[in-house]
């Protein structure tokens, strides 16, 4: 309970910090303040001496974050200037095409990963081995945008992409630690009593080797939201990837800052989520 | 396997000399177009032809790697020193100043690099010229980039305070900076080294990225990620595959790094 406490309290400090960092962006950003209702050359000047002074009324960096803070705690994000909608809709609408993507990659590089380091640590062949790196490692060399562009030619389905971004990590870092847990004195000693394979990997090395695993989800999780960038960016994927890439080259910071926010907030949780779950049980072995 | 490593040293020294005499081995200047030369096939005097715009993708991929590897080592210096500042301090202090910065680790580990590089590239000035774009977008990288190494100093400094060397040092009067400076420090250079080798790569796939993006290096400047740009013409992409010799390049680069450094990221 106390560790959950701990978690919710850090969520709400990167919550409150993310804020005044993306409050200040925005306030700092260069335009900012400036309306495009300025350039209308009908309007007379008291007009706009009208139009500036409701634009500096939060003015200073203080009042801007209140006013931010206080708009974000009703569940305002404010509205795109690049693409002139709600933060919020375009949250709605994108959102669950992201979703998507990242579950599908992170369920097939999870799946692909750790079956071939278990097959990797348990058959004990070479070849196996050392095909399965040499793919891992030829893997981690390719940019995920490459990746994505070569999936594009192809015809494939670009969210296979952080499928196989999302491999190679999972599957050296599955194959270290299963290789550790595999070398224990009591792995040892169950092989030497003649337990199968697959009973050793179940009830001896996977126990061991699953609260690092478990924490490792958490890492995965970001690495797959910011993979879906250049993913859906170059496979035309209406995502939030796609969404930020848009707001960058719009310079649309308001959007960017709340998308940030967000993912940041997701990725947060699941990282907590996932040292939560690695937690040994009370009265459990550490 | 120590030929294997051999050889990609060897290949990392000569891509590296390449790079640096580029302004002797290329036949033209990154910028320079040969108009009447758009899209040219390789020849004598283009060995991997011309881009659209008539420039000559050798002297380009020269150019481009020079940058990619010049800036991806400058931007791990500056993400090493920033996790050795970071993490020595707060293994070696201890206390509260290191529990607060293991929560500013995790708390870096878990953001989402790519949305945070794209929103503070975003900040930047329309008008800001292609020198400056390269500089901000590694140095950028260099400061997003420092929280996994300072884990790792920073637990090893904590090993090294309770070693009974330091120990030792207490013992015979050395305390605060002199215990710093000459015992704790120079017993962090193999990981600092270590963990400045891991990044290079990465700041490379990274820039790689963004280049795509065309969020990366402004024009005409080239680099990795700049010149794989060209790879989106894909109607034009199966018919000229000397357009892959970034990627190639960019691969192959990688790729050596892994295998020479591989052993200094099993010592940490």
């Amino acid at each position: 309970m106390r560790k959950l406490g701990k978690l919710a309290a850090r969520l709400l400090l990167v919550l409150g910090l993310g804020g005044f960092l993306g409050a200040t962006l925005v306030r700092l950003a260069p335009g900012f303040g400036v309306d495009e209702e300025e350039l209308d050359s009908r309007l007379s000047e008291g007009s706009m001496r009208a139009l500036r002074q409701s634009n500096a009324a939060s003015g200073s960096l203080a009042g801007f974050y209140i006013h931010y803070l206080s708009r974000l705690a009703h569940g305002d994000l404010g509205e795109s200037q690049a693409l002139n909608e709600p933060v919020r809709q375009l949250l709605a609408e994108r959102f669950p095409e992201t979703l998507k993507s990242v579950v599908l990659g992170l369920a097939l590089g999870w799946a692909a990963g750790l079956s071939l380091a278990m097959l990797a640590v348990m058959s004990r062949m070479g070849v196996v081995d050392l095909a399965a790196s040499l793919l891992a490692s030829v893997l981690l060399c390719i940019p995920a945008a490459v990746l994505a562009l070569l999936f594009v030619v192809a015809q494939a389905p670009g969210r296979l992409v952080l499928g196989l971004i999302v491999f190679p990590k999972i599957f050296h870092y599955a194959r270290n630690l299963l290789a550790q847990s595999a070398a224990l004195p009591h792995v040892l000693t169950a092989r030497a009593k003649g337990l199968g394979s697959v009973r050793v990997l179940l009830r001896h090395i996977l126990p061991v080797a699953a609260p690092q695993l478990l924490a490792l989800a958490g890492v995965s999780v970001s690495l797959a939201f910011a993979t879906a960038i250049p993913v859906e960016v170059l496979c035309d994927l209406p995502g939030i990837g796609q969404l930020a890439w848009k707001a960058a080259l719009g310079r649309d910071l308001a959007l960017l800052v709340n998308l940030t926010m967000i993912v940041t907030l997701v990725t947060l949780t699941a990282n907590s989520a996932a040292e939560l779950a690695a937690q040994p049980p009370r009265g459990g072995q550490a | 396997m120590k030929r294997v490593r051999l050889a990609a040293i060897l290949f990392l020294i000569v891509v590296a000399a390449g790079c640096l005499l580029a302004d002797v081995a290329a036949p033209a200047s990154y910028a320079h177009q040969f108009r009447d030369l758009p899209d040219a096939a390789p020849s004598r005097q283009h060995l991997l032809g011309t881009d659209d715009l008539g420039r000559d993708r050798f002297s380009r991929l020269l150019y481009g790697t020079r940058v990619s590897l010049l800036l991806a080592p400058a931007a791990a210096l500056l993400a090493s020193v920033l996790a050795a500042v970071i993490g020595g301090a707060a293994g070696f202090l201890g206390g509260w100043l290191e529990s607060a910065v293991m929560a500013s680790t995790d708390l870096f580990l878990s953001l989402p690099w790519l949305f945070l590089l794209i929103t503070v590239r975003a900040l930047l000035p329309l008008n800001v010229s292609p020198l400056a774009s390269v500089t901000i977008t590694f140095a950028l990288l260099g400061c997003l980039g420092w929280a996994g190494a300072a884990r790792v100093i920073c637990a090893d400094a904590r090993r090294l305070c309770g070693s009974d060397m330091v120990l030792l040092a207490r013992a015979s009067g050395a305390s605060g900076f002199r215990l710093l400076w000459r015992h704790i420090v120079p017993n962090l250079k193999p990981v600092l080294a270590a963990q400045f080798w891991i990044s290079v790569p990465v700041f490379v796939l990274t820039e790689a990225n963004l280049g795509i993006l065309g969020l990366g290096v402004a024009e005409p400047l080239p680099s990795w990620g700049s010149l794989l740009r060209e790879l989106e013409s894909f109607s034009a992409f199966s018919a000229q595959p000397w357009q892959l010799a970034p990627l190639v390049l960019l691969v192959l680069t990688v790729s050596c790094f892994h295998l020479v450094f591989k052993k200094q990221e099993l010592w940490t």
